[in-house]
């Protein structure tokens, strides 16, 4: 039961991507011209109520459906992974034209050159992991 | 001419708030919004603890986002196939600008450029490397920065996490770079 509640949030998030058309190379690179506000807008409404949201979920205490505090856990301090981090994947979002959500979307919506992305992207993950402790962090 | 709900793309204002709302949905029933830890799942799925201890951690408990990745991808097929022309209109600058610069002309007739996803095209060593290391460096950044488009620019930023705010600048340097830098020396 629970894990069709998880299937329906993923079907309901994969519509979204795809009908915004954030999964669409196109509008990545329109968005990394400035050549529309489409993406800001996506990106900023949903973030403009996230906000919102979050502060009101922290000011009333609301708990998740099962009692317990809501997944909202201050992440480590640091600079370099971050910023480092976030350039190599901002490199990739831009030359792929999508990032990972859309790519689990492009992959259903029948784009088959899409799963070498993906496959590399598992390929990435897994040299992070064996690398990570000579990184800077 | 009416809007057709089903068959147009939908608008920034109603496509971000949903996806506010996705996020919304996964707090409440105890979870977190985040989409390429998955993709350290599927390496600790495949074996991945033998060679890192970064991946001995009980990916069972995250199985959870497994089944909202294959819930994705089910709503990518309904989309492409019920509720979309799969073309995308662009700004017509950038569409022409696309076309003479980089010989890129699907802008307008196609969801992706068949010039990079088209299947044929896989057999093209310059398409092929331009996938995988796009694909590549998106899971080895996103796992570097601990987090992807959804983790930090959505679910980090709305907490007001200013590792997130540095993430979503590094994601920004990174694609301006590419675009504006790096694109005029890869597609000539």
């Amino acid at each position: 039961m629970k894990y069709l509640s998880y299937l329906t949030i993923g079907i309901f998030f994969g519509i979204i991507m795809y009908k915004s058309e954030a999964a669409s190379w196109f509008r990545i690179y329109e968005m990394f011209q400035f050549g529309s506000f489409h993406m800001y807008g996506v990106i900023g409404s949903a973030l403009a109520i996230g906000v919102i949201g979050v502060q009101v979920i922290k000011k009333n205490n609301i708990k998740s459906i099962d009692g317990t505090e809501m997944n909202l856990h201050p992440k480590n301090k640091s600079v370099a992974r971050y910023l480092i981090g976030g350039i190599i994947f901002g490199l990739g979002w831009a030359l792929a034209g999508a990032c990972p959500g859309p790519m689990y979307v492009l992959a259903g919506a029948g784009y088959f050159s899409i799963l070498i992305v993906i496959a590399s992207a598992i390929l990435g993950t897994f040299v992070y992991g064996i690398i990570k402790d000579k990184l800077p962090h | 001419m009416t809007m057709n709900l089903i068959y147009d793309p939908w608008p920034w204002y109603v496509a971000g708030p949903l996806i506010a709302l996705t996020m919304f949905i996964l707090l409440y029933v105890g979870k977190q919004f985040g989409m390429s830890s998955n993709l350290r799942t599927m390496c600790s799925i495949g074996g991945a603890a033998k060679y890192s201890d970064f991946f001995k951690f009980d990916w069972r408990a995250q199985r959870w986002n497994l089944v909202v990745v294959l819930g994705a991808i089910i709503g990518g097929f309904i989309a492409s196939n019920f509720m979309s022309d799969n073309t995308v209109k662009i700004n017509p600058e950038v569409a022409q600008q696309l076309d003479t610069d980089y010989g890129i002309n699907s802008a307008g007739e196609a969801y992706l450029p068949p010039e990079l996803f088209a299947t044929e095209n896989l057999t093209d060593p310059f398409v092929l490397a331009i996938l995988i290391l796009g694909g590549f460096m998106v899971g080895f950044g996103a796992r570097y920065a601990g987090g992807c488009t959804s983790g930090h620019a959505i679910s980090g930023l709305s907490n007001l996490q200013l590792p997130s705010l540095i993430a979503v600048i590094g994601f920004f340097i990174g694609g301006l770079v590419m675009i504006h830098l790096l694109f005029p020396l890869i597609f000539r």
